[in-house]
């Protein structure tokens, strides 16, 4: 029995160091969740970030506007923690926008490509900026430092070829009998 | 030549009510030039076409308007001479009635062509003649618009061993391939030769429903005519879907494509008639893809298959076959497969085969859907070997990865489940749902990855940088220390050349001179004073001092 213990005790030894986990899965299942806007709206710096302290314990599920309802719903799955609404302090969700720089008014200070958090601005000092609407999450960082409040954000318009089909729903009408 | 030889079957299929008999009677006709084309850039699948033209420039029939963007993606051309005069939104035939960018062209009438020149695909490399193809707006025209230069690729082996052609046009009411084999046999088969020599095909079925009996004859009179032994029409049994891709090679060769393979990787490529055309057009006469074969059937007068010019209005098309007056809705499309139009105004692109005009009597609206009774009937009659039933649930219940599990990408949307639910439920409509939700959560996913990706881009260069700008600074005052030290160093130098010396020396009998100089000047105001004088600066000195006697306490210490 000894001799089986120490044999077990071994190969459990040998395991934990031959398939050493790297990182921590968790905090990885909680950021592929995340949006990765890094809009800091949670109040942490970032999405890693964010879910590092949720992983931790340290912070709600609520706490992220841009992942919306749907995102507390499957981070509330993953944890196995109750759904709860979006805290209003941490702001509300809207719909997915782009920034725009405003080229005419843009005076290339350069202080919003600083704020982005994607690098999705590209310019120079004294040259105009632009922002690569492809690369960019909608975090609004990019609003508070621009001088002459130049950038707006602009909702992502429906295509025809980012169109969804629509939830089939019952059409209610009353049957003839009745009307009649 | 046909020969007789064994078919095979697919799992399920309907058979609805064909109603192909109406546009039949007559033969293809033209349609005039419209007042306004409107061509959308987007026909394809793939990357939407960049446009060439602007507002205001002269184009001449079968001029490329639109490049294609990448690879993936198709050209667009000009259906016929005129004046661009405007590159802008316009409504889409797509269900959602939304626009997308469009070329819009009046015509002058003249219908002048570009110089064209037919293409020696012979002593051209494949890559250039697949180019060739994307350049001239060749795509699948069975509906799916698949850019055709990227299935004419024999793949790894480097040849197929079939060529499938499918001239089998399952659903009701569509006729266009009907009358084009029936009228342009020649052509296509010339088209099939093309691709079966690109493809290093060994022989080339033409797959045909058997309710076209004339298209059946036609073909092989024309199969006959071209004296090619490899070439056998094949009339297949009538049944929808006989005309999806994967049933049709099914049928013909017995071969089933497993889920996730491509029919090329078992030999076989399969391609609609009306593609074989449009090649045989392309390649053999130097003129892109510009219109196509119509049908225009439904609550119609008169029925008819039209060749029209691509971005002509639906209701162009409509107005001569006699609409009755109850018609309410057009769908592009059959009545299983069709997308209802946002209107009649919308064009008609490469994908549409058919323009089919709806009213209540027609199309009855259907009856409630009620509750699955679990019956399994849409299992029956999948041709795709799926259980809808189960994807209808998950889909239902938004289980979007359960849906896909049970291979929800497999689904070709024929609506042969739908057309056999005893619930009457709308069950493409839940899978196209799915789908299009699917497809969005992957786009999303894929922006967050790429945004995770260059947000800890940007942490590891501002870490870099901060680095960078410390190992500067580190540099610049190690630099500044060791100049000081340098310096120090000079100074304790003692031994100096005697050139240095008498430089010094030089150096030192001047200032000498200099400072001599300077004790010699005096001020004048001070010198040769008489004693009154003298008293008087003495006094005026002693009042000084007595006032900064006085000041210096209200004064601060650093003042």
């Amino acid at each position: 029995m000894a001799l089986g213990a120490i044999v077990l005790g071994g190969a459990l030894g040998y395991a934990a160091v031959r398939f050493r986990v790297e990182g921590d899965p968790l905090v990885e299942k909680i950021d592929a969740i995340l949006p990765q806007t890094q809009c800091g709206q949670c109040g942490y710096p970032g999405c890693k970030p964010y879910a590092q302290a949720i992983a931790k314990g340290e912070a709600e599920i609520n706490q992220c506007p841009p992942g919306g309802e749907e995102g507390i719903h499957k981070l509330a799955d993953l944890l196995g923690r109750e759904f709860k609404p979006l805290s209003a302090e941490h702001g509300i969700e809207k719909p997915k926008a782009v920034a725009l720089i405003d080229e005419q008014t843009c005076i290339g200070c350069t202080l919003c490509i600083q704020a982005c958090p994607v690098d999705a601005i590209v310019g120079a000092a004294k040259q105009m900026h632009t922002v690569i609407a492809g690369q960019c999450t909608g975090c609004e960082l990019c609003l508070p430092p621009c001088p002459v409040n130049c950038i707006s954000m602009e909702p992502i318009a429906e295509s025809v070829e980012s169109w969804k089909w629509k939830y089939p729903v019952f059409k209610l009408t009353p049957s003839r009998k009745e009307a009649a | 030549m046909s020969a007789l030889r064994k078919l095979f079957r697919f799992h399920g299929g309907v058979k609805p009510d064909y109603h192909k008999h109406a546009s039949t009677r007559q033969p293809i006709a033209g349609t005039p030039i419209p007042a306004e084309l409107v061509i959308p850039l987007h026909q394809s699948i793939g990357g939407p076409p960049r446009p060439l033209v602007q507002a205001g420039e002269r184009v001449l029939k079968g001029q490329r308007i639109g490049d294609a963007d990448g690879n993936v993606s198709s050209a667009v051309h000009a259906s016929t001479s005129g004046t661009v005069t405007a590159v802008e939104m316009r409504r889409m035939p797509h269900t959602s009635g939304l626009s997308a960018l469009c070329v819009v062209i009046k015509p002058d009438g003249r219908d002048e062509w570009i110089a064209r020149q037919s293409f020696d695909f012979r002593n051209a490399s494949p890559t250039e003649t697949r180019d060739y193809l994307r350049d001239a707006g060749v795509v699948g025209l069975g509906g799916a618009v698949f850019p055709s230069h990227l299935k004419l690729n024999a793949g790894k082996q480097g040849r197929l061993d079939t060529l499938v052609l499918n001239g089998a046009e399952c659903e009701p009411f569509i006729t266009c391939d009907d009358v084009l084999m029936r009228e342009r046999g020649e052509a296509i088969l010339k088209g099939a030769a093309i691709m079966r020599e690109m493809l290093a095909a060994g022989r080339v079925l033409i797959g045909i429903e058997d309710n076209k009996p004339e298209a059946i004859a036609a073909m092989m009179a024309a199969a006959r005519a071209a004296g090619d032994d490899a070439i056998q029409v094949v009339a297949v049994p009538t049944r929808y879907p006989a005309g999806g891709a994967k049933q049709l090679i099914r049928v013909l060769t017995g071969i089933e494509v497993p889920h996730g393979e491509r029919s090329t990787d078992y030999g076989v490529q399969c391609f609609n008639v009306g593609t074989a055309y449009a090649t045989h057009d392309a390649i053999a006469l130097g003129q892109p893809l510009i219109s196509r074969i119509v049908t225009v059937a439904g609550n119609v007068g008169q029925a008819r298959n039209y060749e029209v010019l691509f971005g002509t209005p639906m209701r162009d098309l409509i107005a001569p076959c006699a609409p009755l007056p109850d018609s309410d809705r057009v769908i592009m499309g059959g009545p299983m497969m069709g997308f209802r139009m946002p209107g009649d105004d919308v064009p008609v692109v490469k994908a549409t085969n058919c323009v089919l005009v709806g009213s209540d009597a027609l199309f009855p609206p259907p009856p409630p859907e009620m509750s699955c009774i679990r019956c399994g009937e849409c299992a029956k009659v999948c041709p795709s070997d799926l259980q809808p039933f189960e994807m209808y649930w998950f889909a239902r219940a938004r289980l979007f990865g359960k849906a896909q599990e049970y291979h929800l990408f497999d689904c070709i949307e024929c609506g042969c489940c739908a057309y056999v639910c005893p619930s009457r439920i709308p069950l493409v409509d839940y899978y196209r749902f799915a789908k299009s939700e699917i497809w969005a959560r992957e786009v999303e996913k894929e922006a967050a990855d790429q945004a995770r990706d260059r947000y800890e881009f940007r942490l590891l260069r501002e870490e870099r940088e901060k680095q960078e700008k410390a190992a500067k600074l580190a540099a610049k005052t190690a630099a500044g220390r060791e100049k000081a030290a340098a310096a120090l160093a000079e100074a304790e130098k003692p031994a100096r050349t005697p050139e240095e010396e008498a430089k010094h020396a030089l150096i030192a009998a001047a200032l000498e001179r200099a400072k001599a100089q300077k004790e010699r000047a005096h001020p004048e105001n001070t010198s040769n004073l008489s004693p009154e004088q003298q008293a008087e600066i003495a006094a005026i000195e002693a009042r000084r001092a007595e006032i900064r006697e006085q000041a210096k306490p209200h004064l601060r210490a650093d003042d």
